[in-house]
């Protein structure tokens, strides 16, 4: 029989003689075998919160306890005191990681209070409903949020109870955390296969019809073999990459051809999801996101269109209607056959 | 059943056979319990989960999805089309690999004989060209189209982060096929392009020196980009996509209506 600490005894009896409507002193003198039985009156509550030293209390038969006749769920004993016997009485009395704020030990009694709820293998850890099933290990926990945690007691009711009715004892409430995202209300739905499958098919035969279009009327360019010694003038990036050449004759190319697509580019662009901490996704409440978002495809849209078209010999600016297109991508190529 | 001759027709017998085959262990082994195609499609809301369930390809999708997310106005199919483009540009790529060979002094003329020695050979480098070009396009514009529904807020940042990665790769994949025909555009968009690596502040010419195997572009630069382009590249894309396919479904679906 494991000693059990001085407070958590006290606490026990302490929320016992709450519980019952009895003396502290009473509950405590029983506990600890120096007293006779309390006299539970008659208005006993059904159903009573019990704090982590109760628990601990209630792994071992105690005085109370033994005016029942023999428990009938043996099984469900075992569970406790493998979970939160060791946690609570063994060790030190450490209240359970989910406890985010520790409520000292004087007001808890009557609280639903988290308790040892980290045994790591126990079924202690888990919450059930014990009465009906005393073995459920609670692997089916998934969608729960708040679970609570019951004791068994036995079927018999103790004195003072109207014949069939069970009490249940609240020994833990541990928060479930979802591993994936749980809807919490139902959406409107369609089944994928038509809906969504028709429209998919559809955007495909769309993009395929084009692109073979395409391919047909634009072929692709083929000058002349790479030769390292005869620089074209002039020397172009692929499209995608002409507004940062366009950048590169406004700034230094430190600035333009590192600082921007490095930091603006790449880690920017990573970083909006953390920086943009308004939740609405409706486009009135996020009016500044859009428009930086809107200037950014403008100013890109603008400098490769600059680039494409504006840049001429030795990429200086030229017209387009005046000097003609620079940019062999597409130049000379669309044949209608 | 049996005709005049007291012989079974071929048309029965035809169906006989079918019915064996459908019936037998190997189809079985093949189509997964419930298959619309072993038992007819009869248009029911258990068929139409069959119908997801036992493909593949189909069951990236859910069962169900959101009424709004079916809308062509919502996501305009943009991540869709850019993941279909990627397939179409690996088949087109492999058919292009059977006939090019990365090396200075072939690489020209393998492409050029493409257009001119190999049965469609010019329609599918432009196919895998433009649906290059385009899957640039289609990704940016996806980008787009998720900043605008702000459907990189939570439970989604992660995602995001995922895609701007599968943009990046996008355009690397796009850049270092650039340089593969080993003609004068290619060789000095790459040149131009490269040439911004070594700008990066103190490691400059060593960045630069690692992406073109050399100071310059050269063959070594051809053969390097032809092994990013055909293998490095796509072979990373695929994981990042897999992981963002998984993650739409895991965040919920496409994110929620306005
Ligand atoms: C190779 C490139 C990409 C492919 C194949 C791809 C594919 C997809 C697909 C199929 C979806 C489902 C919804 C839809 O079609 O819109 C999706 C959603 C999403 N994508 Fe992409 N994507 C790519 C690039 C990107 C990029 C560049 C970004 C952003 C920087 C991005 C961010 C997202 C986000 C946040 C979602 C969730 C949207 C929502 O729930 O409404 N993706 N992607």
């Amino acid at each position: 029989m494991v000693d059990i600490p001085e407070d958590l005894l006290r606490r026990s009896a302490e929320a016992k003689a709450r519980a019952l409507g009895v003396p502290v002193e009473a509950v405590l003198a029983e506990m600890t075998g120096e007293g006779p039985p309390v006299e539970v009156p008659r208005a006993e509550p059904m159903e009573r919160p019990v704090t982590d030293a109760e628990a601990a209390a209630e792994a071992e038969p105690e005085p109370a306890m033994s005016e029942v006749p023999p428990r009938s769920q043996p099984e469900a004993e075992v569970e406790i005191s493998q979970g939160a016997e060791p946690e609570v009485a063994a060790e030190e009395p450490k209240v359970a990681e989910y406890d985010e704020e520790p409520v000292p030990p004087a007001e808890a009694s009557s609280e639903v209070e988290p308790v040892a709820a980290e045994a790591e293998t126990g079924p202690a850890e888990v919450a059930t409903l014990v009465e009906e099933r005393p073995s459920d290990d609670g692997s089916g926990n998934g969608s729960g949020r708040l679970a609570a945690m019951v004791t068994p007691r036995p079927v018999v009711p103790p004195t003072g109870l109207p014949e069939g009715v069970r009490t249940q004892r609240l020994l833990t409430v541990v928060k479930a955390r979802a591993i994936q995202t749980v809807k919490p209300d139902p959406t409107d739905k369609v089944n994928t296969w038509p809906h969504l499958m028709l429209m998919e098919f559809s955007a495909l035969l769309a993009i395929t019809g084009l692109l073979v279009v395409m391919a047909v009327v634009i072929h692709s360019p083929l000058l002349d073999p790479a030769n390292v010694n005869l620089t074209p003038n002039p020397s172009k990036a692929p499209w995608y990459f002409l507004g940062l050449q366009e950048l590169l004759s406004y700034f230094d190319p430190q600035i333009a051809g590192v600082m921007v697509p490095t930091f603006t580019g790449l880690i920017g662009f990573m970083l909006i999801p953390f920086i943009d901490k308004n939740p609405s996704t409706r486009p009135s409440d996020r009016k500044f996101a859009v428009m930086l978002y809107s200037i950014f495809i403008a100013g890109s849209a603008t400098l490769t269109m600059f680039g494409v078209l504006f840049r001429g010999r030795g990429f200086n600016w030229s017209y387009p209607w005046r000097d003609g297109i620079f940019f062999d991508d597409l130049l000379d190529w669309v044949h209608f056959e | 059943m049996a005709n005049g001759n007291g012989r079974t027709a071929l048309k029965d017998r035809v169906k006989e056979a079918q019915e064996k085959l459908w019936g037998s262990q190997v189809v079985e082994a093949i189509l997964r319990p419930g298959s619309p195609f072993k038992q007819g499609y009869q248009d029911s809301p258990r068929n139409r989960s069959y119908v997801v369930m036992n493909n593949v390809l189909y069951h990236l999708h859910p069962v169900k999805v959101k009424r709004h997310g079916v809308k062509l106005s919502y996501t305009l199919c943009l991540g869709g089309l850019s993941f279909f483009l990627f397939i179409v540009l690996t088949i087109t790529g492999i058919f292009l690999m059977f006939y090019y060979t990365p090396t200075g002094e072939l690489a020209y003329d393998d492409i050029q004989r493409l257009s001119t020695d190999v049965a469609f050979g010019s329609l599918v480098r432009n196919i895998h060209r433009w649906g290059a070009h385009l899957m640039v396009l289609s990704v940016f514009l996806h980008m787009s189209r998720v900043f605008y529904h702000g459907a990189y807020k939570p439970p989604r940042e992660f995602n995001w982060v995922v895609g701007v990665i599968l943009l990046l790769l996008t355009l690397l994949l796009s850049f270092s096929g650039y340089l593969l025909p080993w003609d004068q555009l290619a060789l000095w968009a790459v040149t131009v392009g490269t040439n911004m690596a070594g700008f990066v502040p103190v490691f400059g010419n060593q960045v630069k020196f690692a992406l073109l195997a050399g100071a310059e572009v050269s063959a070594a630069t051809l053969l390097r980009f032809y092994v990013l382009h055909v293998l490095a590249f796509p072979f990373v894309i695929v994981i990042f996509m897999a992981v963002h396919f998984w993650r739409v479904r895991k965040d919920g679906g496409v994110s929620g209506p306005l």
